[in-house]
């Protein structure tokens, strides 16, 4: 009894850790894609470049790892504008097909990019000794780096769900979302609310690049390899709802952890078959509108 | 400095007149990752044999040698088996070398046995790759080099009477769990499980497989992973889980306690124990040697580890077989070269065993100790100059 009870607290807690940190590192391909209608193949190379940043800050200025993690997401966020402004603009009113090709080009060159500067070896950050090891959380020993993930997701959840759904600029973000036209025809800016998500989103992608650094590693590759998972998290979820990225996440990274846990033959087999099952009942995701 | 470069062409002409003998080219092969996650061993085995190159060029007999490079990118075989052919059909190269990963070698074995091309392997352990092709020499190591030694020491010397096996499941990953698992069980130990834990192409989050052992309280838990970057997670999972204040002692092969990724490991690393035949803390003269060369060549902070100095040797082993068919090399002047071959390693004696074409050497337990502000291994106890039990003992595919 006691084991089992045992597996069953590792499998809850480790997969909840895992689900966080998919739901950071997805949520802003959810709102791009869902706002914009832009196929963004290249959010894993902006989560690539907070991941990268973050190691740069501190190896090189030495800045604190909770500040580097701020900031790199702060810095990723403000490099992506550019992007936003002179690259993806052009091909909104494109097909999909152009925005797939330009995207994952984009993400080729930031592979290609992050090659030549940092060569390909992974990099590794130190966290703080507070952060390594186990805490105690009043009911038993925890990893201290995947309570400091949960606590990170948490409070992004509630941020997000507040900014959404209690600010002015959340209000108009879904408004957009549904009905672009009528938005834009009541006086709404949509052309920087497109900014802002886009900001916001790669942002978000690039906190969770710098926190999975400690969990999965960080390599020119990852900006493809862990693309797969964003898309899984998005398509599940449904496109542009923060809630379905959240269930989504960790929906996923509990059916991820319990299969390896329990099956490890089984591999990474599970993860798969469920987005399939689920797809196959609710193709628009769990809570995805047509 | 015209006038320089003409007298170094003067030079090297006239060692060559005085020589007696006309320089051949020969067209070397390598396959190697070269791009993507296993770069970084791709790398350590290029400077490896391009230090050779540079420090020992009268070792080739004054003729040519030239690298024709191929990237073989993953560990699934294909990519590296098309690079194989193109290098026998097109580049009609008269050896190959390279092979980080056990499939890639596989991969290619038929071809080489077919364009009767040599193949010296540089890393790839799986033990029973030699059996797959005549034409194959392997300077690297076997699988059970480490594994079988370790289940013995496990047993008898650290107190180990039960175990959990985790592996990378691809050929080397089971070769390891069937080679630590038979010299485990042979001392009297117990295997309670051994769990695959995936591919070699991405590290995954070690975290489930290694809650499911923690949970299992063995004595031991021996890991087979890549090297490289799983070996860090390996490390770093371990020590997140409290494992080790959990009493279970990590243990594996050489690979988890890479030399190039000992400094990126925590603290938890300490103490570990593993079985390897070489690390760049070994304090022989030839190795303080080689490593103060690798330093000069490559930047202070680099480090040589057991795949650079594989690219090292089987470079010699090259340039010896070259020297010995005086520039002239054929398949069969090659392999006959190139069986009893000896050599005085950074990692100490090797010699290419005539019979399996595979390499004799020491195993070393190592220790990781924290000493003057950095991770590093001492060798606590050698088991000297071990012949593959794999195919000493006729087990399983060695037969």
């Amino acid at each position: 009894m006691e084991q089992i009870a045992r597996a069953a607290i590792s499998i809850l807690f480790d997969g909840v850790a895992y689900g966080m940190l998919l739901f950071i590192m997805s949520v802003g391909l959810s709102i791009t894609m869902g706002l914009m209608g832009f196929v963004n193949l290249a959010h894993g190379a902006f989560a690539m470049a907070g991941g990268y940043i973050l190691v740069g800050l501190m190896a090189g200025p030495g800045v604190p790892f909770v500040a580097a993690l701020v900031l790199a997401a702060v810095i990723v966020a403000v490099l992506s504008i550019p992007f936003e402004r002179y690259l993806y603009r052009r091909l909104y009113q494109a097909d999909e097909l152009d925005h797939v090709l330009l995207s994952i080009g984009l993400a080729f060159m930031a592979t290609a990019a992050i090659t030549f500067i940092h060569g390909p070896s992974t990099v590794s950050v130190t966290v703080p000794d507070y952060l390594n090891g186990q805490i105690d959380l009043g009911f038993g020993l925890f990893p201290a780096y995947r309570s400091f993930t949960i606590a990170v997701g948490a409070l992004l959840i509630l941020g997000l769900w507040y900014g959404f759904e209690g600010t002015i600029i959340g209000a108009k973000i879904r408004a957009a979302v549904d009905n672009r036209r009528m938005a834009e025809s009541i006086g709404i800016n949509v052309d920087r609310l497109f900014v802002i998500a886009f900001a916001l989103g790669s942002g978000l992608a690039a906190l969770g690049g710098g926190l999975a650094i400690e969990i999965i590693g960080m390599e020119p590759t990852f900006a493809l390899t862990y693309l797969v998972f964003f898309l899984i998290v998005v398509a599940v979820g449904g496109l542009g709802s923060i809630r379905g990225a959240f269930v989504a996440a960790l929906l996923l990274g509990l059916i991820d952890t319990a299969g390896k846990y329990l099956w490890p033959d089984g591999g990474a087999f599970f993860i798969y078959a469920v987005t399939v099952a689920i797809l196959l009942i609710k193709p628009l995701g769990l809570f995805g509108r047509a | 400095m015209k006038f320089r470069n003409i007298l170094i062409g003067f030079v090297a002409v006239s060692a060559l007149a005085m020589g007696g003998a006309s320089a051949a080219k020969v067209k070397i092969g390598v396959v190697l990752p070269y791009s993507g996650g296993a770069a970084q061993f791709g790398e350590q085995i290029d400077r490896g044999m391009n230090l050779f190159i540079k420090l020992h060029k009268a070792a080739f007999g004054g003729h040519e040698i030239e690298l024709i490079k191929r990237d073989s990118k993953r560990p699934g075989g294909d990519i590296a088996k098309n690079a194989v052919q193109e290098l026998i059909t097109r580049e009609k190269v008269d050896l190959l070398t390279g092979f980080v990963f056990s499939p890639n070698a596989m991969a290619s074995a038929p071809l080489i046995t077919q364009g009767k091309v040599p193949m010296v392997i540089m890393n790839a352990g799986t033990a029973w790759i030699p059996k797959l092709s005549p034409y194959i020499v392997r300077v690297s190591f076997t699988m059970w080099h480490a594994g079988y030694p370790m289940g013995g020491y496990a047993m008898n010397k650290l107190g180990c009477k039960t175990a959990v096996i985790g592996y990378t499941n691809y050929p080397p990953g089971k070769d390891s769990r069937n080679a630590f698992t038979t010299g485990f069980e042979k001392a009297g130990g117990k295997v309670l499980e051994a769990i695959p834990m995936g591919g070699p192409r991405q590290v995954p989050d070690f975290t489930p497989f290694f809650q499911r052992v923690k949970n299992a309280k063995p004595d031991c838990f021996y890991i087979f992973v890549p090297a490289g970057n799983h070996a860090v997670a390996v490390v770093k999972t371990y020590a997140n889980l409290g494992m080790k204040t959990a009493g279970i002692r990590l243990i594996g092969p050489g690979d988890i306690t890479q030399d190039t990724k000992l400094q990126s490991m925590p603290k938890e690393a300490e103490g570990m124990i593993t079985v390897h035949h070489y690390s760049a803390d070994y304090k022989t003269p030839v190795n303080i040697a080689f490593v103060k060369a690798w330093k000069t060549a490559y930047g202070a902070d680099t480090t040589p580890d057991f795949m650079g100095v594989a690219g090292y040797d089987g470079m010699a082993a090259i340039a010896h077989a070259i020297t010995v068919q005086n520039g002239a090399v054929t398949a069969e002047g090659t392999m006959k070269a190139l069986k009893g071959w000896s050599y005085d390693s950074p990692r100490g004696k090797i010699t290419i065993d005539p019979e399996t074409r595979d390499i004799i050497q020491d195993s070393n337990v190592h220790k990781v100790v924290y000493k003057d502000g950095r991770m590093m291994i001492e060798v606590i106890d050698t088991i000297p100059q071990v012949k593959d039990p794999c195919k000493a003992h006729a087990i399983g595919k060695c037969k």
